[in-house]
């Protein structure tokens, strides 16, 4: 406290004597070699710090020995001081090792639950892209805990490889190619003549422009359902001779023309293209990843869907569990809800680990479980009794909702411990005894 | 005494014999009552049926009420009728099976691969009996399968017989499809047909023939329940009301004699057959009065009857309401408040409360003298005792006794005194909703004069309380076991850290971070005598420090004192919350005092304030010191230094006041044109829109466009301008601004709010529009857009609002309201779910995370075995702090 500095001023100055108080490089040499003897003071080196850990605890796992050895060396310590780290860090890794018994399956759930109950319903919010709403709060949890066949807003995000990364126009084009455009999306009028047959299609030029499409494309794709021309008077307006008088045949026809592809990926609604770090990513709204993989110039190792189901069956069950985790994850963490990633592997886990995602409910982890009462207890009380009964089947009160039924201790925590006694040697001693 | 553990328990059908056997009495008349009013024999109200009545010895059992569990009797059905229940599985069978024979209709493709139907039942029944060892789930499968399978198969493989299609009425009524005309299957055709089915077949549809017979689903004898399950009400006319199940069964046992009558006197068919269907009526809604396609019988005011299946289902229902929770004794409700002045781990109870709950303590030679004087003292004085258990298993009530100084003499070791609840006892402590485990902890017991229970202010945030009306419960553990538990695993300060992130949920909040702040700031500089009081408010023993200024008066800074209470080896260093904005540093030696250091021990700069010991702060100081020097510590620490905190701020005088949002005359004229400004904006930004000049945000119609700039650019930005313009204005040492800045209570928007404006009300994020044709209140003119006229409030709290502002925040107030209500329902089920789905887990001694049943959902408990309560924020080991730890005073 008796250098209680008045200003910043002359905190910066300080500093700067102290660089030119320094010592020259000759007596630091000398320095070094003292302390090359001396164990307080020799610079610990990574063979030291990882025979250390090694001799005394051999458990220790590779990537904390591995940040070990990298900030020990990075701050300079003295091998005194790294073995007091190290010390520090197996006791600090032993005790927080979770204990047998721990019922971390209701932990997980409180864990999750509780924070819930803090969330906004406000189903909407901007996803760094104003343009996309994308649901998140506690109806997107609720959605994933579900595990919903599809999302109410499905998304992909659309990762490109190094030709199209980096460069904003190759990924617009990308987008363009990606995006499901029909018809009705680039006319501006559709008219028909029920006396010739005849539909006029007026097309907009501008938003043939935003969509990059040529008025030739839309007429080769026209020609399929007659002979097409372009008007003489407009070059956006084509004119398609059915032949067709049938009123109702006709309109038919109209809806079906409107709703014709012309190039795109089935599902795409839109796409946006999005700056991140110093790449371009494309964000589509629909997902439809089979397609999108395959497309040139995506990067199908990173691209991703929002859709657990769609990744479940394109990626398989480990890409569902781990796009489980960042889901959940992203919106906790979105919600500004701190929870430790651990509860959230452990409900993907169990949501997983039969091969297929199953539901947090009746009709998933909890319908499929083996006690009859616990299946009572939750929903469907009734059913899952006269059912019990035809099928003869016997609870063998494993879990925790059977044995509070019944009145019995649970086999969790300290209800999981037993004893085991040898009781011919207590009878042999109080032989002895008495 | 011998302890009985529950193995299992076997679901099965009752067969007639079973049900015969059982029964203690066949049901035989109708009557209920005779003339005297007594219960007739053999009726559903026979005495033998269990003991309702206080006083009265069951004949059968010799128990009286309370210890007899009541014994079944038995109906004999006139005509068979089929068990609502089961109806699916009856039909599922009378479509699987042989009409002829009774054999399952084995599939064409599996008497191809088997040769010929017999053996293909063997081999089926072989695989199946392998698979619902090891898979049961899949051995479901594959007799829903084949059962599906077997629907389509047209002719018996066995007897040759041609199938006919089975079509099912509404509730229980089958018909078989002949040709062109349908035939009524009546329940006795419908039990022949089912007796005719094998074993071996049933057991390959998932049947158990041993446990239930199909035909067991068709009744012929009904089992009457024990009257314990149905009790009737005295009422105070002394008529007596009967239980729904009582009326359900006499209408059963009414209608079964009319209908034997009738088939005796050799009644027309139509007549048999119309008495039978209201016998099948009667018995399926005495099971289910919800099954779907029959009208719910109702009692004589309207009211639908609860019968068996509506006992047993929903929330308040049997399993969810009283055998999933149980009701319990020994334990207590009462409003809660705060008390700054007992332990983090206290309670305080109530006299009253703590004479009527008892704790059982076996005499010893130990604590003989005290348990005498607790029976002298009786039930009427605290600290006193209420029953005494001699070891006979007498228990002697205290309120009845004459000479309790005579009782107090015979007492020895051996007996159990039920004495009241003292100082020190362990209690288990809880507030709703019990979201997690938090929400119940330990206490220890501080028995208080008042009515209310009293608690530390730093427990609040994990039972989530307030003192607005809140309620909480007390229980107390009976056994030994119990309260050794609950003092190791629940106590307040073994729950300081959470599980859900690695950080602390109990720390300083409100005036504790006020006061550490005022305490450590460098302007605060002590006498000897202010002192000599905090350190005693915090319970200091030992000499005082070296004071700080020597001259011309002792003088100590606070962060001098506070160093007193930090374990000599303790080097931390980090942001403090004040470090904002213009008083941000990252290093130590901050001009600001926003950088905090500690170094051995000692507080060398920075002040403390929210991300120092604020609760919900992982990785602060508070949460390394909990973690590395033991939760018992971290008590103390709360216990002592925040009392100082406190002591401070009622020394010095800490207070918000209507000044403290007063801006300057020159701040307020200058908010004034920001907001003129913003006004003018909002109607450019029309008026190009209206001009079709307005930029479109991508995605966006212009309308929509329109409404994002206004809100985000033009008005949000006002409100932040007026805002900043207020605080500049305001006394840096200004208590409100203090508190927001340090993280104790508010924030600066609140300030802005309250000092400089409202800002803009919203509904589901947009502005507000709807009330009116093209406006949202009559006082301004249809299709204005600007910025008041869709909910701007440009007032401040201070200032006071306009009756259309107040109209507005009203509006956007509600919506907070209604959000909170929907969501509680919807996040409170998803926590059942989710409880529900993982609650049987636990972790193996090999650190594997298992089902009841062994099998493994993680190889290794969160991918690395870490408990998350124990790690630093997620890290099981923090390098860095490990480093700090060491060599932390070194630079």
């Amino acid at each position: 406290m008796t250098r209680a500095k008045s200003s910043k001023k002359s905190s910066k100055r300080s500093r700067e004597q102290a660089k030119s108080r320094s010592k020259p490089k000759e007596t630091r040499e000398e320095i070094k070699a003292v302390a090359e003897a001396e164990p307080t003071l020799r610079q610990a080196t990574e063979d030291f710090i990882r025979k250390t850990i090694h001799e005394k605890a051999p458990y220790m796992p590779k990537r904390i020995v591995d940040e070990l050895v990298s900030k020990i060396t990075a701050n300079n310590l003295t091998e005194e001081e790294a073995s007091k780290v190290i010390d520090l860090a197996i006791n600090e890794y032993v005790n927080s090792l979770i204990e047998p018994g721990e019922a971390v399956g209701t932990v997980t759930a409180q864990s999750i639950g509780e924070p819930g109950t803090q969330m906004t319903l406000r189903t909407f919010h901007y996803a760094g892209v104003r343009e996309l709403n994308v649901t998140l709060g506690l109806p997107r949890l609720i959605e994933l805990v579900d595990a919903r066949k599809t999302p109410s807003t499905p998304i992909t995000y659309v990762y490109l490889d190094e030709e199209h990364r980096h460069d904003p126009e190759k990924a617009r084009s990308l987008a363009r190619k990606i995006e499901l455009t029909r018809i009705e999306n680039v006319a501006s009028g559709i008219y028909m003549d029920l006396v010739t047959g005849i539909i006029t299609l007026e097309l907009d030029p501008e938003m043939l422009e935003d969509k990059g499409v040529t008025v030739n494309q839309v007429k080769s794709i026209l020609e399929k359902y007659g002979d097409v021309k372009v008007s003489d008077e407009n070059p956006y307006t084509l004119i398609l001779e059915t032949g067709i008088v049938d009123y109702l045949k006709l309109s038919r026809l109209r809806d079906k023309i409107l709703r014709t592809k012309i190039k795109g990926i089935k599902n795409i609604k839109s796409v946006i293209i999005q700056k991140r770090g110093n790449e371009y990513v494309l964000i589509t709204d629909g997902t439809n990843l089979r397609a999108l993989m395959k497309v040139k110039g995506v990067d199908p190792y990173r691209t991703v869907s929002n859709d657990i189901k769609e990744i479940e069956e394109v990626l398989g069950i480990e890409a569902a569990r781990t796009m489980l985790i960042r889901e959940i994850m992203n919106v906790l963490n979105e919600q500004g809800l701190d929870v430790d990633i651990r509860h959230v592997t452990l409900v993907a886990d169990i949501m997983t680990r039969s091969g297929t995602v199953k539901q947090i409910g009746r009709h998933g982890v909890t319908g499929e479980k083996e006690s009859t009462l616990a299946r009572a207890a939750f929903e469907v009380t009734v059913k899952h009794l006269l059912e019990a009964a035809a099928r003869g089947e016997v609870d063998e009160l494993l879990g925790v909702a059977e044995n509070i039924i019944v009145g019995q201790p649970i086999p969790l925590g300290t209800g999981k411990v037993s004893l085991m006694m040898k009781t011919s040697a207590i009878r042999k001693k109080q032989g002895d005894g008495g | 005494m011998d302890e009985y553990v529950i193995a299992g328990i076997k679901f099965g059908i009752l067969s007639p014999d079973e049900i015969r056997k059982m029964s203690i009495a066949p049901i035989l008349t109708s009557e209920i009552l005779d003339e005297d009013g007594m219960p007739i024999r053999n009726s559903i109200m026979d005495p033998r049926l269990g003991v309702v009545e206080p006083g009265r010895r069951c004949e059968v059992c010799g128990n009286t009420i309370g210890q007899c569990p009541g014994h079944f009797g038995h109906l004999e059905l006139a005509r068979p009728v089929i068990h609502v229940g089961f109806i699916k599985h009856i039909y599922d069978l009378l479509r699987a099976t042989c009409r002829n024979c009774g054999r399952f209709k084995v599939p064409e493709e599996y008497i191809k691969r088997y040769r010929d139907p017999e053996r293909a039942i063997g081999e089926i029944l072989k695989i199946y009996r392998k698979m619902s060892d090891r898979w049961p789930l899949l051995a479901r499968r594959l007799s829903e399968t084949l059962k599906r399978e077997a629907f389509r198969v047209d002719r018996c493989p066995f007897c040759g017989e041609k199938q006919y299609k089975i079509k099912i009425e509404k509730p229980t009524t089958f018909y078989e499809e002949k040709m062109e005309d349908q035939v009524k299957l009546n329940p006795i055709e419908v039990r022949q047909r089912l007796e005719r089915i094998p074993d071996s077949d049933l057991e390959i549809l998932g049947y158990d023939p041993k446990e239930s017979r199909p035909e067991w689903m068709v009744l012929t004898v009904l089992a009457i329940p024990p009257l314990t399950i149905r009790p009737s009400i005295v009422l105070e006319t002394g008529a007596r009301s009967e239980d729904d199940l009582t009326h359900k069964l006499a209408d059963i046992v009414r209608t079964n004699e009319r209908l034997r009558e009738h088939i005796a006197s050799g009644a027309p068919n139509i007549i048999v057959e119309d008495l039978w269907e209201l016998l099948q009526y009667h018995v399926t809604t005495y099971f289910d009065n919800e099954a779907p396609g029959v009208p719910p019988a109702k009692q004589r005011y309207g009211r639908p009857l609860r019968t068996l299946a509506q006992r047993l289902k929903g929330k308040e229902g049997r399993f969810r309401g009283n055998l999933s929770g149980k009701r319990v004794d020994y334990s207590a409700r009462s409003v809660i408040s705060p008390d700054p002045y007992i332990s983090l781990n206290d309670v305080g109870v109530p006299i009253e409360i703590a004479k009527v709950l008892t704790i059982p303590e076996r005499v010893t030679s130990w604590n003989l003298e005290n348990m005498r004087r607790l029976i002298i003292n009786g039930p009427y004085t605290w600290p006193g005792a209420n029953y005494v258990i001699s070891p006979d298993g007498r228990r002697i009530d205290l309120r009845f006794v004459n000479d309790r100084k005579a009782l107090a003499e015979t007492l020895t070791s051996g007996w159990i005194v039920e004495r009241h609840l003292m100082d020190g006892d362990v209690v288990l402590f809880n507030r709703q909703p019990s979201l997690h485990r938090m929400s119940i902890m330990a206490h220890k017991v501080r028995v208080l004069p008042g009515k209310t229970f009293r608690l530390h202010l730093a427990v609040c945030p994990p039972y989530n309380a307030d003192f607005d009306g809140d309620e909480m419960n007390l229980h107390v553990p009976q056994s030994e076991e119990a309260r050794a538990e609950a003092r190791t695993l629940m106590l307040v300060q073994e729950h300081i850290l959470s599980p859900r992130y690695g950080g602390p949920i109990i720390g300083g909040l409100q005036d504790y971070i006020s006061g550490s702040y005022i305490l450590t700031s460098k302007a605060t500089l002590l006498t000897e005598e202010e002192v000599i009081d905090l350190l005693a408010a915090a319970r200091y023993v030992g000499p005082l420090p070296e004071p700080a200024i020597l001259s011309p008066k002792k003088l100590w800074t606070g962060k001098q004192l506070l160093s007193l209470f930090l374990p000599d080896d303790f080097n931390f260093r980090a942001h403090a919350n004040v470090s904002a904005g213009n008083l941000r540093c990252d290093d130590e030696e901050c001009f600001w005092d926003s950088y905090v250091v500690v170094k051995k021990g000692k507080l060398l700069f920075g002040v403390l304030d929210k991300k120092s010991i604020g609760s919900q702060q992982p990785e602060s100081m508070f949460h390394h010191l909990v973690r590395e020097y033991g939760s018992e510590f971290g008590r103390m620490f709360i216990d002592n230094v925040f009392r100082m905190f406190i002591r401070i701020l009622e020394k010095r005088g800490f207070t918000m006041s209507f000044d403290d949002i007063v801006i300057s005359e020159e701040a307020e004229r200058e908010i004034e044109k920001i907001m003129k400004k913003a006004f003018e904006d909002v109607y450019r930004l029309i008026e190009i829109k209206e001009r079709g000049e307005l930029e479109p945000v991508p995605g966006r119609s212009i309308d929509e466009s329109l409404e994002i700039k206004i809100m985000d650019e033009v008005l949000r930005k006002a409100r932040e301008e007026a805002g900043e313009v207020a605080i500049r204005s305001l006394d840096p040492f200004n208590h409100a601004f203090v508190m927001a800045r340090t993280g104790a209570r508010g924030s600066s928007l609140n300030i802005t709010q309250m000092a400089a404006c409202l800002g803009q009300q919203s509904i589901r994020g947009e502005r507000i529009h709807r009330g009116y044709r093209d406006r949202a209140l009559p006082h301004f003119k249809p299709g204005d857009k600007g910025a008041l006229a869709r909910g701007f409030v440009v007032s401040s709290f201070r200032k006071g609002l306009t009756p259309t502002e107040i109209f507005f925040h009203a509006a956007g107030g509600r919506e907070g309201l209604v959000d909170t209500a929907v969501r509680t329902s919807q996040s409170g089920y998803m926590q059942r779910r989710l409880i529900n789905a993982l609650q049987d887990l636990y972790v193996e001694y090999d650190g594997s995370v298992r089902m009841p049943d062994k099998s493994i959902i993680q190889v290794v408990y969160g991918d690395d075995g870490i408990d998350p309560m124990k790690s630093v924020h997620g890290k099981s080991v923090d390098v860095d702090r490990l480093i700090e730890r060491v060599v932390g005073w070194k630079r």
